[in-house]
């Protein structure tokens, strides 16, 4: 195919951003402004779908294929996607519009600016998952952080500045590890472009140390224990549509990346570390959930959720079995629903009553019967009740598991209990019981733009987990590809 | 008899220099009448630059050289002080500093640093440096009614002649042991087992990572550059910088090249000097003069981590750095000469706060220069150190690699704690709007070329590659 689209795709929501940068003036009227970010972004989407419908799922190659010249001599620009990153386009695609609209109410000061930064986050997210070069996807990687950093810092609550901080410079930090690998890396391979890394195969010796560089930035942005700790501090602080886009897709970006680089390019290191991997993803679900029951801010308490969510697709992806990938890419798919609806549901309440705190709430399914509704589907969801979204996901990562390491999905198991546990209790605690507060007697149901959001994601964790092949179709190919390849490396491996 | 118009640019500029002094003593208030022709001077040198670009020659028994990596070096500084002259003219009319022999004096300096760039013989590139640094120093001193400014000539002075001396001794010492002062004479017999020319080259190193203000010398730039007026502050952060860079890649590829191993050690060390100093003194700092002086040290590690690597990889990822440099710091100076309140300017950093709300595009302007001088992607701060690693990392030297990137984001604290004032905080009180068109030419100029650098990265490096080939 030789149309750009993946460009188009990628470049369309900057565009977007910088038509009402220069065009919008008007600082009372905003209706332009998000007429403009509405069109875009779902333009986005439907173009996203078009890519899934288009997108050949019985070929592990990469697909819709650009390359240009970019750094003379050094680094072509390439982008191209296969089955795995195609989902998250589609995710990133469709999380953005949600933001949108959910930011419309909620967002007093300066929309203007913040439908920018979301926008121009829109393309580096994407540019993130489409980039097949190194130096580009670092690139990407690296720019989200800029709007990131201002939609926490501007919008945020009462820390925000502290949150904003430790969010970027954490990242930061992980990050420049990356950079030098990357580097190293074109000076061991002589190219930057992944798919003849792949061929190449980076030789044995130097795998450990880059693997640890390129660990050292995903774990960070994973998040994985004990270098979460940015996580809870900025989803709290963050707003509403900025939670949601931390933690919907901003998280995948390193489960993508494992997938992708880590062990795509390391696969004997990616080995060699798997006891690592899953002792720091059991403490995670372990002690993040521990750490979820004591919280007593509903964001803070989805945030530590968030982390122990993660701690199973790590699991998943170092298991290197089909059930265990395709596991993780699917529960984070389906975390990328479910979390971006909880962050909208404790949204509808802070809007209302202006607390996070889990105490000042309570019966409030008595005059929120409709919000009560959607909130018990996503409390489902998270906490992995069959036939939501979230179930599929946690069996397929604990079926691989099982496979490999006995002891790791016992305890991976018992991280399931705890989530029923903090999520139950957190639901009892906030909907039902008595009406005590007074406050809480004028609060009005769900609006219409709430309604269709919710609902719509609600749907959507529903249609997931009664027919999840509608994900596990399109990967199926290409984890199987990615499975053999670093099988066969480890054979080549022991050969010599 | 010697083909002297290969001198063309250098005869020129002196005898506009005296011309203009002229005109300048003649007529009465003819500070604007000077800043006018000076302005067509520089176009006029950059043309005749241009035009003979690629050709290389020399000259005086091989004494002066002329190449294409002397002149883009000429053509950079001829640039740049073209833009610091633009952004200054309001600030030195306001500020009651606009005596004519300013433009003159920085056009004096200019040619001192043509000398220095294309001086091929020790004496000659020690007369230029001081013509250069004597120029320097009363630009440093030019607010003559202002005790600040006389404290930081007075002190860039002695610790400037300090250095000078110190260079100059190196250079007796490799006279002394090489019986040269031809760079490339130098060259043949400063080996190895000359223990004296290595005694020379650490000499002559420390006398010119002063002029750059390399830890550990950097001691004078914070008070120089806080205590200079603006409009001279913002020539000293660029154009002496650019001329430092272009040295020092000389004196390490020509007559110390055979030293390499000696002096790699040195360079490596101010170099990660620098980049830590330049991050940790900068987090403290309340003054944005004294912010950029340090962030300029900083600047000027990562600039020497290339030169370190002593490859040819290396030094042109050094030029690009200091192209870039040039770039961000031109417009960050340009920033600080928006900052007006009630007719007076500020330099403190909390008057920036909050101005976000009443100053979109001066906040966005700084944002993008704030975020590239941190080196975030996609940003042109980003490539200049992403080359200057890649060319660090390819040398094996993976200490400085990590430790020059971890410094980094040491940077970014700070860098990000203005952009913090800016947005996050409560706005105290705006700006005056002024109507400065040459500072706002030059601010967008530069942050639209910041921004789009990533659609063609390798624009800098094409020309850079072809600078050290010959």
């Amino acid at each position: 195919m030789d149309f750009p689209i993946l460009s188009l795709i990628t470049i369309l929501p900057l565009v977007g951003a910088i038509f009402i940068f220069i065009f919008d003036n008007n600082q009372s009227e905003n209706k332009n402004t998000i007429y403009v970010s509405l069109f875009t972004s779902f333009v986005n989407f439907f173009l996203a779908l078009f890519l899934w419908y288009s997108f050949d799922k019985n070929t592990a190659d990469f697909q819709f294929i650009e390359e240009a010249n970019w750094i003379n001599g050094f680094i072509r620009f390439k982008f191209g996607i296969d089955g795995i990153s195609i989902l998250f386009i589609v995710l990133t695609a469709f999380i953005t519009p949600i933001c949108i609209i959910s930011c419309i109410s909620s967002i007093k000061k300066r929309l203007k600016e913040f439908l920018i930064a979301i926008l121009v986050l829109e393309t580096f997210m994407i540019g993130v998952f489409c980039s097949l070069d190194l130096v580009i996807f670092y690139l990407f990687f690296e720019a989200g952080l800029i709007p990131m950093f201002l939609i926490i810092g501007i919008w945020g609550g009462p820390k925000r500045v502290y949150a904003a901080f430790k969010f970027f410079l954490f990242t930061l930090l992980g990050s420049v590890l990356m950079l030098v690998a990357i580097i190293s890396i074109y000076w061991i391979t002589g190219t930057t472009d992944v798919v003849q890394i792949y061929e190449i195969k980076i030789p044995v010796e130097f795998q450990y140390l880059l693997w640890l560089a390129f660990f050292s930035s995903f774990a960070v942005k994973m998040p994985m224990w004990p270098v979460h700790t940015w996580l809870p501090d900025a989803h709290v602080e963050a707003p509403t549509a900025g939670s949601v886009i931390l933690a919907a897709i901003l998280l995948k970006m390193a489960g993508y990346g494992f997938l992708r680089f880590s062990i795509g390019m390391f696969p004997i290191a990616s080995e060699y570390f798997i006891p690592l991997i899953y002792t720091l993803s059991i403490i995670a679900i372990i002690y993040t959930s521990l750490v979820a029951l004591m919280q007593e801010d509903m964001k803070k308490l989805i945030a530590y959720s968030s982390v122990a969510h993660m701690g199973f697709v790590t699991l998943g992806i170092f298991t290197f079995t089909k059930q265990g990938i395709e596991g993780s890419i699917f529960q984070m798919l389906s975390h990328g629903i479910i979390s971006a609806a909880l962050f909208l549901c404790v949204g509808v309440l802070y809007d209302r009553v202006h607390s996070r705190l889990i105490n000042s709430y309570g019966g409030i399914v008595n005059i929120l019967p409709k919000y009560a509704f959607v909130f018990a589907i996503f409390m489902l969801g998270s906490l992995g009740l069959p036939g939501t979204s979230g179930f599929i996901g946690e069996i397929l990562v604990l079926l691989g598991t099982f496979q490999k390491s006995f002891l790791a999905a016992i305890l991976a198991s018992i991280g399931i209990i705890l989530g029923a546990a903090y999520m139950l209790w957190l639901y009892k605690r906030v909907v039902f019981g008595k009406l005590e507060k007074k406050e809480l007697l004028e609060l009005k149901d769900l609006n219409y733009s709430e309604t269709v959001i919710l609902f719509s994601l609600a749907i959507l964790t529903l249609v997931f987990g009664f027919y999840p092949n509608l994900i596990l179709d399109t990967i199926h190919v290409s984890v199987d590809n990615l499975i053999s390849d670093y099988q066969n490396s480890l054979i080549l491996n022991l050969l010599k | 008899m010697e083909n002297l118009s290969i001198l063309l640019p250098e005869i020129f500029l002196s005898l506009a220099i005296f011309v203009t002094l002229l005109i300048g003593v003649f007529f009465k208030d003819s500070y604007n009448l000077v800043t006018k022709i000076i302005y067509a001077i520089i176009v006029i040198l950059i043309l005749i630059i241009f035009n003979t670009f690629t050709e290389s020659f020399d000259l005086f028994s091989n004494s002066y050289i002329s190449n294409s990596y002397t002149n883009f070096f000429k053509i950079l500084i001829l640039i740049s002080a073209l833009f610091t002259l633009i952004i200054t003219q309001a600030y030195i009319r306001e500020k009651n500093i606009n005596y004519f022999e300013y433009s003159l004096v920085l056009l004096l300096s200019i040619l001192g640093m043509f000398i220095m760039i294309s001086s091929n013989d020790l004496i000659l590139f020690y007369l230029g440096l001081e013509l250069q640094s004597l120029s320097l120093y009363i630009l440093a001193a030019l607010d003559r009614d202002n005790l600040k400014s006389n404290e930081s000539g007075l002190k860039y002075f002695v610790l400037s002649a300090l250095a000078s001396g110190l260079l100059l001794y190196g250079c007796s010492l490799l006279y002394g042991f090489t019986g040269s002062t031809n760079f490339e004479q130098i060259n043949l017999n400063a080996g190895l087992e000359n223990t004296g020319a290595i005694f020379a080259m650490v000499f002559i190193l420390v006398g010119l990572a002063f002029k750059v203000s390399a830890v550990p010398f950097h001691m004078w730039t914070p008070d120089v550059y806080e205590g200079s007026p603006t409009s001279v502050t913002s020539f000293f952060a660029v154009v002496p910088k650019i001329t430092g860079i272009a040295v020092i890649i000389r004196f390490m590829q020509i007559p110390f090249a055979q030293l390499v191993d000696h002096w790699q050690p040195i360079l490596v060390f101010i170099s990660l000097a620098s980049m830590i100093l330049g991050a940790v003194a900068a987090i403290g700092q309340t003054n944005i003069k004294r912010l950029v002086a340090y962030s300029s040290i900083g600047h000027i590690g990562y600039a020497l981590a290339g030169v370190a690597t002593g490859t040819i990889n290396g030094y042109n990822s050094s030029i690009v750095y200091i192209s870039i440099y040039v770039i961000m710091n031109l417009a960050i100076f340009a920033c600080i000469f928006l900052m007006q309140k009630e007719g007076k300017y500020c330099e403190n950093l909390d008057d920036l706060s909050g101005i976000s709300s009443k100053h979109p595009f001066l906040s966005i302007s700084l944002l993008i220069i704030l975020f590239s001088l941190a080196g975030i992607p996609p940003l042109a701060g980003f490539f200049a150190k992403f080359y200057v690693f890649m060319s660090v990392v390819e040398s094996k030297m993976y200490v400085l690699a990590i430790i020059g990137l971890l410094s980094t984001v040491i940077s970014a604290f700070y860098y990000l704690r203005i952009i913090k004032i800016i947005y996050f905080d409560e706005l105290k009180k705006p700006f005056d709007s002024t109507k400065n068109i040459g500072v706002y030419f030059t601010l967008s100029l530069s942050c639209l070329i910041l921004i789009s650098f990533f659609i063609y990265p390798s624009f800098l490096n094409n020309i850079v590659e072809t600078l050290l080939i010959n």
